[in-house]
């Protein structure tokens, strides 16, 4: 099927009501046992540069400026100037009206740039608006498009408009990647995470996310756990594999070494890389690259020596 | 059929895996040689006999052990009888507290020795003996010893006594945690003990032995034997005990119960089980998984109150088969002592033996095998996790207790199948609801004859809750405040 046809295809509404439901304490307790695993030497070095690897370098601030993006930009492309064989991260995530920005800073780098997109964080504003904001994000050079979906609706069970936004967003992205965030620090349940799991990926999702960063909690490990299950079942229903980027929140090492744990005994072998797996993120990288020192060195060096963007 | 025959499949079989992360054994020391623990003292047995306790998982021997007759038996017992006489039973129930509280807090300081020690010498995960029996043996000792000074207000209008010398005989699935449920109730109640642990994991208790010297207990109020079946047999036989408690075989507590026919010795028998874990369509289904798991893989199946037999709702069934099969790939088989090990070796060659007889009978009965596709280290005695489809109600492989990680699958098609199937089996340890409907757990646990029955979790364990069985999974209760009752006398 060409990739015109499949747009063509109108997305068929989920029937909620087969979504298994969800334990809550069986999912603390399934997510404490994945930070029992003990991972150390090559596992952890492996895991740690997977981990920058998997990284959206992340600014959304007000008082963001061109020169600001620039910098993160640097970051992206050589994350340390003492350390050779590093990754590069994944892309960089920044307002639609940094776009043009980070596009030239990052050139033919490879690291994509993602925009958030739709009324980000509170997504209050009309559809066309968002549709809008989406289109001239795409045109401004935007791979990767992350939208938030209307919590209000969602949580007065209008799915159908939930799903018929997701839908109309993804339709205007065009060729760009369109991750849906769930913001689940504003879904109350667990349950109500996989049912806007599910409903994001039937409307046609290329990722699921789970936080704006605005809202507390962000990402969990069991809000993630929940969302990697729902993304296990629709593969297993569909064929088709849908991302995870778990944001906000994850700032050591140590937690998002866990992350990459759950994912490899949730989803497996085909998830672990940048493009079905992703850390919304901007203070763990240099956290990441603190530890790959200190695995190289024996010592852990001080902060001063790894440069803050 | 391996899981990815599924559609859709999910590969575990990942490039990235976790480097070996052994915990380490430095700080442990076994001897190469334990006495009996008789009278306060590390004693050599009259015969002079040894016989030697083996790790599992390297084949290697580990020490040895002093071999009881008889005659040290009787030694044991009247150790135990003079000081049930001279001090325990008139002593101050505040102050057996304080002994208690003592054992309780002396574990808790060594409890990494005991984790690492249990695990050589029983084949289970680090990951288990150290998050599961050590601190629940800890905490069996502290809740009894907070009843020691309260006994008499368990029981309102009644007074209490202890019965006096009990011989208590535990078996090696969970020799430190069943020595605890053994010993700390008899003691709180006023009582002196005479334990034998069984004799393929006796460290443990020998340790523990260790430990009861370190908190200064009278000489005699615990005596610790070691040996095998006869050792066990001379300890029933001893006309001077008062009360047996046996955890272990129903074959076993079959010859113990005749044994006691006609005496005034009371006992206590926690015998075999053959657990049904009901999934209902409306459970949370991946939780669901996680409770099978933790139901017939935990301690590698050797839990007389495993949830061996699961009974699947048929609307649900391939797929939670589908994901049970999925988890199954992630289990990481292998050395104990390894952190990252969910499953660790079979407790001894025989017992592998039997659970391997059992999955030829599975297949002879015309039941199809599934078994996960992990590695297995070349030298121990290892099983892999294994789930039976296909199953009858009238098969062996769910009518008896297999003891090892295998799982027999049935489905259901209405609440009253289930409930019918569950306790059709001569046992009734334990059992498993699996459902989003409050109502529908306590309909369905009710009906359950089981002594035991959890809902939306499997396997968990509160020295505040009573444990025993039905039918011919035994007699009497263990923990909670039922758990004293067996060691008192109630006027």
């Amino acid at each position: 099927m060409s990739a015109a046809a499949e747009r063509i295809e109108i997305p068929a509404f989920p029937d909620l009501s087969r979504v298994p439901r969800v334990d809550e304490v069986g999912i603390y307790e399934r997510a404490a046992r994945f930070r029992t695993r003990s991972i150390k030497k090559e596992a952890k070095m492996d895991a740690l540069k997977m981990v920058l690897s998997m990284i959206d370098l992340t600014t959304l601030e007000g008082q963001d400026t061109p020169g600001k993006v620039r910098q993160l930009c640097a970051k992206a492309m050589r994350l340390d100037t003492s350390m050779e064989d590093l990754p590069k991260v994944a892309a960089v995530c920044v307002y639609p009206t940094m776009v043009g920005v980070a596009r030239e800073a990052l050139g033919d780098s490879g690291i994509n740039v993602a925009s958030v997109a739709t009324g980000f964080p509170s997504g209050m504003t009309d559809l066309d608006l968002k549709l809008d904001e989406t289109r001239r994000a795409v045109v401004a050079g935007a791979d990767e498009i992350d939208m938030v979906i209307s919590r209000g609706a969602f949580l007065r069970g209008e799915y159908r408009r939930v799903f018929d936004e997701i839908v109309a967003v993804k339709e205007a992205c065009g060729d760009a990647h369109l991750k849906v965030i769930l913001e689940t620090g504003e879904l109350n349940t667990l349950d109500n995470v996989k049912r806007a799991s599910v409903l994001a990926m039937y409307a046609g999702a290329d990722f699921i996310k789970t936080s704006t960063g605005k809202i507390q909690p962000a990402a969990t490990m069991e809000v993630t756990l929940v969302m990697l299950q729902a993304i296990r079942d629709f593969y297993r229903e569909t064929g088709r594999m849908v991302g995870m980027k778990p944001a906000g929140g994850i700032s050591k090492a140590k937690l998002a070494v866990h992350y990459l744990v759950m994912l490899r005994e949730t989803l497996g072998q085909a998830w672990m890389t940048p493009e079905w797996f992703r850390f919304g993120a901007s203070s763990l990288a240099n956290d990441v690259l603190m530890q790959i020192a200190k695995q190289r060195s024996g010592a852990y060096q001080s902060p001063d020596y790894f440069s803050k963007d | 059929m391996s899981s990815n025959d599924q559609e859709n499949s999910l590969n575990f079989n990942t490039d990235w895996s976790y480097s070996p992360a052994p915990e380490s054994t430095d700080h442990v020391t076994i001897k190469d040689r334990y006495d009996l623990f008789i009278g306060g003292e590390f004693v050599a047995p009259a015969s002079d006999k040894y016989f030697t306790s083996m790790n599992p998982a390297t084949e290697e021997p580990l020490a040895e052990l002093a071999e009881a007759g008889a005659e040290d038996v009787d030694r044991a017992v009247k150790a135990a009888r003079k000081a049930y006489k001279q001090n325990w039973s008139g002593l101050a129930p505040a102050s057996r507290g304080k002994y208690i509280y003592r054992i309780a807090r002396i574990l808790q300081e060594r409890a990494r020795e005991f984790a690492v020690v249990e695990s050589m010498d029983g084949g289970k995960p680090i990951r288990e003996s150290r998050d599961i029996d050590v601190p629940l043996a800890a905490a069996h000792f502290f809740y009894y010893a907070g009843w020691a000074d309260k006994v008499d207000y368990a029981f309102p209008g009644r007074k209490t006594g202890p019965v006096g010398v009990a011989g208590q005989i535990i078996p090696w699935n969970f020799p430190l945690l069943m020595a605890a449920w053994k010993i700390a109730p008899a003691l709180a109640c006023g009582n002196t003990v005479v334990l034998k642990p069984a004799e393929t994991t006796p460290l443990t208790a020998m340790l523990l032995a260790e430990v009861i010297a370190e908190a200064e207990l009278p000489p005699g109020v615990v005596n610790i034997v070691t040996g095998a079946g006869k050792t066990g047999a001379a300890i029933v036989d001893h006309p001077d005990i008062d009360k047996i408690a046996f955890t272990g075989s129903t074959e076993v507590g079959r010859i113990i119960q005749k044994a006691l026919a006609g005496t005034d010795t009371r006992y206590t028998l926690e015998l075999g089980g053959k657990a049904a874990n009901i999934i209902f369509e409306d459970a949370a289904l991946d939780q669901a998984v996680e409770g099978i798991v933790n139901g017939i893989f935990f301690n590698q199946g050797h839990v007389c109150c495993a949830g061996s037999r699961l009974l699947v709702q048929e609307s649900v069934a391939d797929d939670v088969l589908g994901r049970l099969k999925d988890r199954m790939e992630t289990l990481i088989v292998g050395d104990p002592l390894d952190k990252n090990t969910d499953i660790g070796a079979i407790n001894s060659s025989m017992q592998l033996e039997t659970i391997n007889k059992y999955l030829e009978i599975g297949q002879q009965e015309g039941a199809t095998m599934h078994q996960s596709s992990c590695a297995l280290p070349d030298k121990g005695h290892w099983c892999r996790p294994t789930v039976f489809t296909g199953v009858a109600q009238s098969h062996r492989i769910v009518q008896e207790e297999i003891f090892g990680p295998v799982l027999a699958v049935q489905t259901f098609r209405t609440v009253d199948e289930a409930v019918a199937k569950a306790n059709n089996t001569p046992y009734g340890l334990s059992g498993g609801v699996w459902t989003d409907k409050g109502a529908k757990i306590f309909k369905v646990s009710n009906q359950m004859r089981a002594g035991v029955v959890w809902a939306n979790t499997f396997n968990k364990f509160d020295p505040g809750s009573p444990f025993g069985g039905y039918k011919e999974s035994g007699v009497g209760r263990e923990g909670g405040l039922h758990g004293l009752k067996p060691y008192l006398q109630l006027a």
